[in-house]
């Protein structure tokens, strides 16, 4: 790979980390802990996001129903809560495995299914799942329609900083935070190396993939498990976060929101899940802002004004601005994604039509 | 020198004694001050339940009236109502917005009983009221357990117990028939039944079936009802249900005396369907007055809402009984600011609203918003009405189920 890229990205990158983490340690001390409860639940919808991300943007498998695999998240980890005594900082991961399995499973039957038919099998789960929740023989344990109420964890230690006290929400913050960092260093991780071609040539030319020797079946169902994983981790957070789940809590606009929120970021960009987090966590409330008569139509007009600026998404967007400022930007343009040494990159317009 | 400082002292002392006075004339929380008191809110204004957001447009439509009247005490009400969506994650985030960044004295008639369920206890903690939920599940009458939520309109229970009462008086042979949605709607409402038969309970329900939201019909369990021999039927169904229940009853020609939920008492989107030569007969309770009702075209209440929605509320639909719905709980809650006068403080708030004996013009005659501090259910009060075909036409006294 170029030299001259490899010595400019990693300075331009660490002063991004650097910003980015000194700003998540700082600015939850500036504000109202309602504003921190909201924070969080940006991190918690970029884990989701970025679950959606590894199928759907990545390896090309369109899912319309990983609002049922946050849900099985946030349920796994209320029942682990309120029925065994499970610490919460514990649930995470085990919700995480829970959805593993439930989402490889589900990738099993999506094997046979590509494109449009797979959407729609997903979409069947995301309407399901709300209903069996309610299933009376799970009563026991869901709580039927009333759902569960949580207790908010506290923190095991306090302090002042900045004249504010670390109390719940700001602890849970820095819980959610730790937790979206292993994410995405995982994901970062899993997707750079073979694994992460693997499934980008997967997404772009399956029969060629196959004759590469990847095992198609085998990737494919792994993909789902590891997906909906990431989202379960995150409807784990969200569960904790807002002590609370109930059937109504998921239903089918959660699935939407979160395809909508990967699109706003960029498909098949890591970072971009943050972007789609921030989106349909603060538009809507933009949109109610607006106008009481029809939020939805203030919301859909956002969308498609968004999506008119930014075709690829936040993402590409500024990996379009960072090409034209960059002195060589040529050869970014063939390598777009910081960080990615993928040999062969699909443009980034047939991106969005994956 | 001396006599300067005594002076001073004086005067400092008169300053305290003044602003303690001050002080004990007007006594303010959060949200509440000289000119102004905010009151929070939640709607489901996009989503699925979206139809119930006009409700809050007609409580901010209210509140408009009052302060174009001068508000209360001289008070302007500032209303923030926020878009939940009927998603109880959002309730939450939204609740905490009002409580803590725009800082309300009290959240006012959110609306859903999940979404009050996911801020049940947050409220609580906070010690910030959540007044006249939006609700009629019979668990916001808890004083001792939840001492800073109310609810407002009758409550499940209390209306299983109106008809227990009836079936008491009329037929105190039943043999009672129940269907019921499984979940805690439903158990809500039986629970009421049972416990207002009492003792007669075990013998005179002679089945009790369920049902699940998920079934795609009653059709089973109305033929097993009809099998049990049962000549009343008590039907806990929510519309589409109620409307099978209603068609397969006259299909299979059972001809009990039929209770029909209030949650179900639309003509429109349940007897209408069911077929209204089906539905003659069957009994419901009610505690408003209907906009479509025609008996009301000239009755004061009613002449002063539509009167109201035309210069406040204009686009608004008339036939909709959400907007006399809001009306009503709007009402109520001026009413306790009201009685609250200078002291708008949080605890004041809740103890003024335990405290209330008032009759609204929209509701039926004789049916009152009565509170106490043991008491955390304003209306409960019913008459009962029986469909002739047409309309549902009153009968009979007010019932008051009582206490819980």
């Amino acid at each position: 790979m170029s030299t001259a890229s490899e010595t400019a990205r990693p300075k331009w990158l660490w002063i991004a980390i650097a910003l980015a983490v000194v700003v998540a340690l700082v600015l939850p001390f500036l504000v109202k802990n309602y504003r921190v409860f909201q924070f969080n639940l940006v991190l918690v919808y970029a884990i989701a996001i970025l679950g959606l991300n590894i199928l759907t943007g990545f390896n090309g498998q369109i899912s319309l129903g990983h609002g049922a695999f946050y849900a099985i998240g946030a349920y796994g980890a209320a029942i682990l809560m309120d029925r065994f005594g499970v610490p919460y900082w514990a649930t995470p991961p085990l919700a995480g495995a829970l959805c593993f399995l439930f989402g490889f499973l589900m990738g099993f039957p999506a094997l046979r299914l590509a494109g449009h038919y797979l959407a729609v099998a997903t979409l069947g789960l995301a309407l399901a799942v709300p209903q069996l929740l309610k299933y009376k023989h799970l009563e026991e344990y869901t709580g039927g329609v009333q759902g569960i109420v949580l207790v908010k964890p506290d923190p095991p230690f306090t302090f002042h900083f900045l004249g504010q006290p670390f109390n719940a929400d700001r602890w849970l913050y820095f819980f959610s935070l730790a937790v979206t960092i292993v994410m995405f260093v995982l994901a970062w991780n899993l997707l750079r190396g073979r694994v992460g071609r693997a499934l980008i040539a997967i997404r772009d030319h399956p029969i060629a993939a196959a004759a590469m020797g990847i095992n198609l079946p085998m990737f494919k169902s792994l993909t789902f498990g590891v997906s909906a994983a990431f989202t379960g981790v995150g409807g784990a957070l969200g569960a904790i976060a807002i002590a609370f789940v109930s059937p109504d809590s998921f239903l089918l606009p959660l699935s939407i929101f979160l395809l909508v929120g990967m699109v706003v970021g960029g498909l098949a960009s890591i970072p971009g899940a943050f972007f789609g987090a921030i989106f349909i966590q603060y538009v809507p409330n933009i949109a109610d802002e607006l106008s009481k008569s029809a939020p939805a139509a203030i919301y859909g007009v956002l969308l498609i004004i968004l999506m008119y600026l930014m075709p690829t998404g936040v993402m590409g967007m500024v990996r379009k601005l960072w090409a034209r400022w960059q002195p060589g930007a040529a050869r970014l343009r063939v390598n777009p994604k910081p960080g990615m040494t993928v040999p062969v990159q699909p443009d980034l317009t047939k991106e969005s039509t994956t | 020198m001396r006599h300067k400082q005594f002076g001073l002292a004086i005067a400092g002392l008169a300053a305290a004694a003044i602003s303690l006075s001050a002080l004990a004339q007007k006594k303010y929380d959060p949200g509440a001050s000289d000119t102004e008191i905010k009151i929070g809110d939640t709607k489901p204004y996009s989503g699925p339940a979206s139809a119930y957001g006009t409700i809050g447009k007609a409580i901010a439509a209210y509140f408009d009236k009052v302060n174009a009247e001068g508000g209360i005490n001289g008070r302007k009400i500032k209303f923030i109502s926020l878009d939940d969506g009927y998603n109880p994650a959002k309730t939450v985030e939204q609740v905490r917005k009002l409580v803590e960044e725009d800082e309300v004295l009290f959240v006012f008639n959110p609306l859903g009983t999940p979404s009050n369920t996911a801020i049940h206890k947050y409220m609580n903690q906070k010690k910030v009221p959540q007044l006249f939920v939006a609700t009629g599940a019979t668990k916001w009458g808890d004083p001792k357990n939840f001492p800073w939520t109310m609810g407002w309109q009758p409550n499940y229970q209390g209306e299983g117990r109106i008809y227990a009462q009836h079936i008491l008086e009329t037929k105190p042979n039943a043999k009672i028939g129940v269907l019921y949605q499984n979940d805690d709607y439903g158990k809500d409402y039986l629970k009421g039944l049972e416990d207002g038969l009492g003792d007669k309970a075990k013998t005179m329900i002679v089945s009790k079936v369920t049902y699940e939201v998920t079934d795609p019909n009653v059709d089973s369990q109305m033929v097993t009802l009809k099998g049990s021999g049962a000549d009343t039927f008590f039907n806990i169904t929510t519309p589409k249900f109620a409307a099978q229940a209603i068609k397969k009853a006259a299909e299979i020609g059972w001809k009990p005396t039929h209770y029909l939920n209030n949650v179900s008492a639309s003509v429109g989107s349940v007897l209408t369907p069911a077929g209204l030569e089906n539905s003659v007969g069957i009994i419901t309770t009610q505690y408003g007055k209907d906009p479509t009702d025609p008996q009301w075209a000239n009755d004061k209440g009613m002449l002063d809402w539509k009167a109201w929605m035309a210069k406040y509320y204009p686009s608004g639909d008339l036939k909709d009984a959400s907007n006399v719905y809001g009306y009503g709980v709007a009402m109520t809650v001026v009413q306790v600011l009201k009685q609250c006068g200078d002291n708008l403080t949080r605890e004041n708030v809740m103890k003024q609203a335990a405290n209330l004996d008032m009759t609204l013009p929209t509701a039926l005659p004789g049916i009152n918003v009565k509170t106490s501090p043991d008491d955390f259910y304003p209306i409960q009060r019913e008459q009962l009405a029986r469909f002739d075909g047409k309309t549902w036409v009153l009968f009979g006294k007010v019932y008051d189920p009582g206490g819980n």
